[in-house]
Formats: structure tokens, sequence, C-alpha cells
């Protein structure tokens, strides 16, 4: 029997999924601002096909992602989704939430520790849901909103009117302007927010998170430390985890699998006793594709910014559970093609614990929603992935060829995430993983995602993590002393 | 096509002589296909790429067309070829190129 046989397990005990809907932002996604440079007319045509926060929180993908649906349910669900609304929907979900434009400013305003966000103090006091007493706010009249925005300062609309804006950090340095101070306050109110969420649905406090990893993608930090990081530690301190350390861990997309494994893995050498995973939001991937959307009439779907935390800690027993000894990382001599990314991130994994394709009762892959990117020519990349893995399966003789559609669907899932890169990649089904495993409806899970190393110029290589999650069948104890 | 592969396929035309070259797609979508080819044929229809205005007259296929596909190494096409066979259904992107090859062939004539 391999050394691996013996199951290594890092216990999960929750999952905060968070969508903070911010239609007002998506003329600051990169490719809507690039586009709105060379033509400011499309601005209007952008405008009238936002949707309103009831049809965000209405649409079925955003009801799966924060676990008000299953994928299994969303399947069921008449196309296209953001022609029919799921009546009675709620902004709360089962593992999440969603969170108004509005809402979504104060956060970011309560996140700013350097004067950046300057609220209007008549929108404020306009808002229907109220302002707790306590929060340091920025506040300003509309004139004085007025005038920083005719300095330079970036718009923060509300309706027709001003919420407020965003100064720039500081006036020479590329790093700190205001479009990516923006970007970068944004993940770091949204990943603190979901934290903060985790934290009273575990009505666990704070200050008893040992460790934070952030695996947001933004490059914090100033000219001479470019994306010297450390997000972690900043949403660490937002979300009022004054005991916690923290560090990022990043991989583009793949960087959630990986933040988990090296959190997991912190734990499993007694160095923490808990460790929180979170990401932030990418505004820069806000309208990615919204000219495809309006070419096609739709509204634009890439309208919010995703986020989330999952605590792991030591195992209980029969508690769904990161099994550490399964996980596999894209080595640098490995193959990028799809079959030697199936190969490495599926076949060895399951391979080491003497398992096979057909052993998995779901993959959890990239989940982009294919809403989203059929339009633009993308194609549906969570089918893409499943058709691989059934391939896969029918090369080593596990499956036969005309079983490959029930593989699709029997081990896979329509994709139901918003194109934020780190977010759809496998982190966003956990939660129905976790409630899943519960249940006992799946015994296991495979979590696979995957980076494009190479969109940073520095080389041509992809890269990738998996792991393989299941019920514990022991606690800590006995896993350790057994 | 995006502007970089444009530029990689110009600066191999200038080299080569665009007679000498054929361009080998792996999309795994036939949507874009219709595009790419007109790209490396006529130009590019967006006129904002290096190929804009340039009729290289490049014949299109995709790799698991059997024309390409018959030319490369056994131990080579099962290795790199046989999982997107099963995956990718190129039918309709056969069609769309074989079209495109058609019109470029009698453009010669």
């Amino acid at each position: 029997m391999s050394n691996f046989a013996r199951p290594v397990h890092i216990g999960i005990d929750g999952v905060f999924y968070s969508l903070a809907h911010v239609p007002q932002l998506v003329r600051f996604g990169s490719k809507p601002a690039r586009e709105l440079v060379d033509r400011p007319s499309l601005q209007d045509e952008l405008n009238g096909s936002l949707r309103s926060f009831t049809d965000a929180v209405a649409y079925a993908a955003h009801q799966t992602f924060i676990g008000n649906l299953t994928p299994e349910a969303l399947r069921a669900c008449k196309a296209p989704w953001f022609e029919n609304s799921i009546e009675g929907a709620s902004e709360k979900g089962r593992f999440g939430d969603l969170v108004d434009q509005g809402s979504f400013y104060r956060l970011l305003a309560q996140a700013d520790q350097f004067n950046l966000v300057s609220l209007d103090q008549q929108w404020l006091a306009g808002l229907s849901r109220g302002v707790s007493d306590g929060q340091r706010l920025q506040l300003r009249t509309s004139d004085q909103i007025a005038a920083l925005i005719q300095k330079g300062a970036l718009p923060l609309g509300s309706g027709k009117r001003m919420a407020g804006c965003f100064e720039p950090g500081h006036a020479e340095d590329v790093n700190l302007t205001a479009d990516i101070l923006l970007e970068n306050l944004a993940a770091k109110a949204t990943a603190a927010h979901a934290l903060s969420s985790l934290m009273a649905s575990l009505q666990m406090a704070p200050m008893d998170v040992d460790y934070v990893i952030s695996c947001s993608e933004e490059a914090v930090g100033d000219r001479y430390n470019r994306g010297g990081g450390n997000l972690a530690k900043a949403i660490a301190e937002q979300a009022g985890c004054m005991n916690a350390a923290g560090t990022d861990v990043k991989s583009f997309c793949a960087g959630p699998m990986y933040a988990m494994v090296h959190g997991a893995s912190l734990i499993q050498s007694g160095l923490c006793r808990n460790v929180a995973v979170v990401a932030g939001g990418s505004l820069a991937k806000l309208g990615m594709k919204f000219q495809s959307h309006l070419e096609k009439r739709m509204p634009i779907l890439e309208d919010v910014l995703a986020s989330f935390a999952v605590l792991l800690g030591p195992p209980k027993k029969n508690q769904p559970c990161l099994r550490l000894n399964s996980a596999s990382f894209h080595r640098v001599g490995a193959a990028s093609s799809p079959q030697g990314m199936a190969e490495g991130l599926a076949e060895a994994p399951l391979k080491k614990l003497g398992m096979k394709l057909t052993d998995v009762d779901r993959y959890a892959v990239e989940l982009h929603n294919p809403e989203i990117t059929v339009p633009s020519g993308s194609g549906d990349v969570p089918r893409t992935n499943y058709r691989t893995l059934a391939a896969l399966a029918v090369m080593r003789g596990q499956l036969k060829k005309d079983q490959m559609e029930d593989f699709v669907r029997d081990r896979g899932m329509v994709g139901y995430a918003p194109t934020q890169g780190h977010i759809p990649s496998a982190v966003s089904y956990l939660g129905h993983a976790l409630d899943a495993l519960r249940a006992g409806r799946i015994k296991n899970s495979l979590f696979i995602s995957k980076g494009s190393l190479f969109l940073g110029k520095m080389t041509q290589l992809s890269d990738g993590c998996s792991f393989l999650i299941e019920n514990a069948e022991e606690s800590w104890r006995s896993n350790v002393e057994g | 096509m995006n502007f970089e592969n444009q530029g990689v396929i110009k600066r191999l035309a200038d080299q080569y002589g665009p007679e000498n070259l054929a361009v080998v797609l792996g999309n795994g979508e036939t949507s874009g296909v219709e595009v790419f080819a007109e790209t490396v044929t006529e130009g590019d229809p967006s006129y904002a790429g290096p190929l804009a205005g340039v009729a290289l007259k490049i014949p299109v296929y995709h790799v698991l067309e059997p024309e390409v596909t018959e030319s490369v190494p056994e131990n080579l096409r099962q290795e790199k070829l046989e999982l997107s066979s099963l995956v990718i259904d190129v039918e309709p992107m056969r069609q769309v190129l074989q079209a495109s090859r058609e019109k470029l062939s009698t453009a010669r004539l």
C-alpha cells in the first residue's frame, strides 16, 4: 500500500461567498475603460444595459453561487437565466450573500485608512439601509465631491447622482493612481466582508483566527514594490482578526487551491490551529465581455465583485475535509496541453490514492458561467473541462465513448460563477460540496484549478493545483495517534 | 485574431514567403474560426491589427483535420491529439475552413 493511502485530513469548517453588485463600477473594468476612451458614446449604451440589484439577486447563477440553488437545480432552470428570474429570490444565501452598490460603497469607505474615499453626506443620509454609529467615514458635500471629480477623482455613481468619489493616493506614483487603488481597496473590502460574514455564520470570534491567507489577484504596492502584497493582513485587520498573522499566496486563477493547501499545511505542521483563506473581487474584470453582451442585446452580466472566505481547522469525525496528501501541483516540466493538465491534475492525484477517474463523484473545475462566456466565443468552459476528463477516462479504458455525456452530467455541473479569474476556479463549488458531503449525496469531490502564468509575460508556462475532499473517518487526535 | 498572433504570422510570412506557409488552428469552438481564416487570407477584417489590408492568402487548417493528423507521427498523435479528438467536434470547423480554402484555390486559378 502506498504512503498516500493513509489520509491526512484537514477540516473545512465553513465557507462564505459574497457578490457585490456594482453596476456603476463596470465602466472602470479594464475592457470598458479602454473602449470608452476610444468611443465615449458607448457609455449610454452601457448604462442602458446594466442590471438592477433586484435582477442581480434573482439571477439563477447568483442564487447558486450563494447557496440557495444547488448546481443540479440550476441545470433544470430555464435558459437564458437573465430572462427567467428566480421568484422570491433572497439576497441572503445558505452560505453567501449579495451586497447592493450603496452598501458596497460603505464597505469601501470603511476599509479606507488613507482618505481615498469620500461619500456624499446627503446621499448617505438618504440610504434606505441605515449606517450604524461609529463608522469613520469621510463625508463631503455634493459640491465638494463634484470639485474633487473635476480634479481627477473617480466618480462613484449611484443612479443619476454621485454617491462619492475616489481620489489618487499619490501625485506621481503610477502604482497609486485612483483606478489602481480602487481595484485594490475593492478587493480588500469585499474579502473582509466575506471573512466577517464567515465568522458570524460560524459564531466564531475573529480574534480566534490564527492566520489569514489572501489569494486575491491584485498587485498591492508602490513604485518600489509593485505587487509587494500582503493584502491578507489588511483584510484580517479589517475583519477584526487582531491575533492573526497573514500573507498572500498567488498563482493567477490557481491561487485559491494553492492557498488552501498552504493553509492546510500550516495546520498539519502544528504551526497554526486554524487558517482562513480569503479572496476579494477583481474590479478589472468587470464588463470584460461587455461588447459581446451589447451585441447580443443581453444585460451586462459581469457586474459583480465576487469574494469568498474559507476556514480550515483540525479535522473532526465525519467532517468534510481536505485530503492534504492528495494535493497535486503542475510541475515546471509537465505538459500544458489539455491532456497534460488533466493527467497531472486529475489522474496523478487519484493514482497515488489508488483511485480511478470514475471513482470521483463530483469534479469541481473552472466553473465560469457559460451565459457570460459563450456569447463572446470563449465557449462553455466547464463543459469543455468535463469532456476532457471524460475523454481521459475513455483513453484509460475506464469509460466507453458513448458514456462520455453521462460522465459530464453525473460527475460535472453547469457553470455558475462570475468570470472573476480566481473565483470560478473550483473554489466556487466548495459550499455545495460541503452540503453534499454532509448529506451523503457524494462521497468525495476532486477540486482542480488552472492558472495562465503566461499572461504576465515572465514564462510561457501554465499552472495548476488539485486536491480531493471527503469526509474524515476519524478526528484529529486519532488521525495523529493512530 | 489578436494583434500579437497577427504580428507573428506577418513576420513569418515576410521571412519565409506566405506561399510556403499554412496556419494550423487548435480552437475548441467554431465561433471565431471564420474570422481567423479571413484574417490570414484576406486581411484583418477589423482593420486594426498588423494584418489590416494585408492579404496573405495562407491556407488555414484545424489541427484535427485529416490533412494535418495524417502527417503527424503515430506516437505524437496519440500523445498530443487523441484526447482533443474525443473532446472537440472538428466537423463544423472543417466545413468553414474547407470553404475558405476552396475560395483561395479558386482565386489562384
